[in-house]
């Protein structure tokens, strides 16, 4: 059964039982270039493969862009 | 020796930092960046956009070797600038963080209250604090009784290019400040930057003056010269200003008198 949850703002579906580092896989994105946060609290990259993604998770992926 | 100067256990040389945003391709920004010599620049947190794969990274078009400095950019509260300082030190795997805490859309002034207080929590996370602040002396006072490591007022409004609208309460916050102070946001063009300099600002921090001219490499090296040259006046102590004139040639020995 997938899990919905909430990434960059948006209701999705996700796997079951993904772990951060799975969910970037699934989303084809490499893990040097972004930053990842699990309901408003920062998983640093050495707990990407332990962390597990659950149902309602807020989801935020974020990385470096142009600004002053 | 060299005029240096330092935030935390970091030593710089230039005394320029420039942003990485509004510049009308990466490249440009790139050759700007080298012109102005600067060793910090600045770079935003923004939510990855999952749908646009492979795009260019801005960090593959600024030159290695600089420090990047994440700032907390459109910000409305402490606690979204504390979660965009964490995610910008997830990031770029440092301690630095430029803090904003902005309290109004239209002229961008910071929330001095917000900023006071997600400084005094971000400095006991062990971040490296450098507050982007209003030209006010008492809200200086306050981050640095909090730990910042560095006050950057503003000169103007962000992006405005009005130069220094309040260089008297500049002189204040450099007078009664321990850390370095940084003018950050307002400048114009070249002469803004040296006046902020011959003040004795340490640094000078800015973004839209070099990527909206109309030649932005051209104008990043234009403040750098600006930069340098008020901080030399600055060092050389300028004379001071009176009201009439003081001849500069004898006033005796004429002929025909």
């Amino acid at each position: 059964m997938p899990i919905q949850v909430r990434l960059n703002g948006e209701l999705r579906e996700l796997p079951d039982g993904l772990t951060v580092a799975g969910l970037l896989a699934h989303l084809g994105i490499k893990a040097p270039r972004v930053a990842v946060e699990v309901n408003e609290a920062v998983v640093t990259r050495d707990r990407h493969d332990a962390q597990r993604i659950g149902p309602g998770d807020a989801i935020e992926i974020v990385a470096f862009v142009g600004g002053g | 020796m060299a005029d240096t100067w330092s935030i935390g256990a970091r030593t710089f040389t230039s005394r320029l930092l420039v942003g990485t945003g509004k510049y009308p391709d990466f490249a440009t920004m790139q050759r700007a960046h080298v012109a102005s010599g600067a060793e910090i620049v600045t770079v935003a947190v923004r939510r990855l956009d999952l749908a646009a794969k492979g795009e260019a990274s801005l960090l593959e078009w600024i030159p290695k070797g600089l420090v990047l400095l994440p700032n907390t950019a459109a910000c409305f509260t402490a606690e979204e600038a504390i979660r965009t300082a964490r995610l910008g030190r997830e990031l770029g795997m440092g301690d630095l963080v430029k803090l904003e805490v902005i309290g109004d859309p239209r002229t961008l002034f910071p929330d001095v209250v917000g900023l006071v207080e997600a400084a005094r929590a971000l400095v006991k996370e062990g971040f490296t604090v450098l507050p982007y602040t209003n030209d006010d002396p008492v809200t200086a006072r306050r981050l640095e009784e909090v730990g910042c490591a560095a006050i950057m007022p503003l000169g103007a409004p962000i992006g405005s290019g009005l130069g220094l609208r309040n260089p008297t309460n500049l002189r204040i916050i450099l007078e009664a400040a321990r850390v370095p102070v940084l003018v950050d946001a307002g400048v114009g063009t070249a002469s803004d930057a040296a006046i902020a300099m011959e003040l004795g600002a340490a640094a000078i921090l800015m973004n839209t003056a070099i990527a909206g001219a109309q030649d932005p490499v051209l104008m990043a090296e234009a403040m750098r010269d600006g930069v340098t040259a008020g901080r030399k006046a600055f060092l050389a102590g300028r004379i001071p200003m009176r009201l009439h004139a003081a001849a500069s040639s004898p006033m005796t020995g004429l002929i025909g008198r």
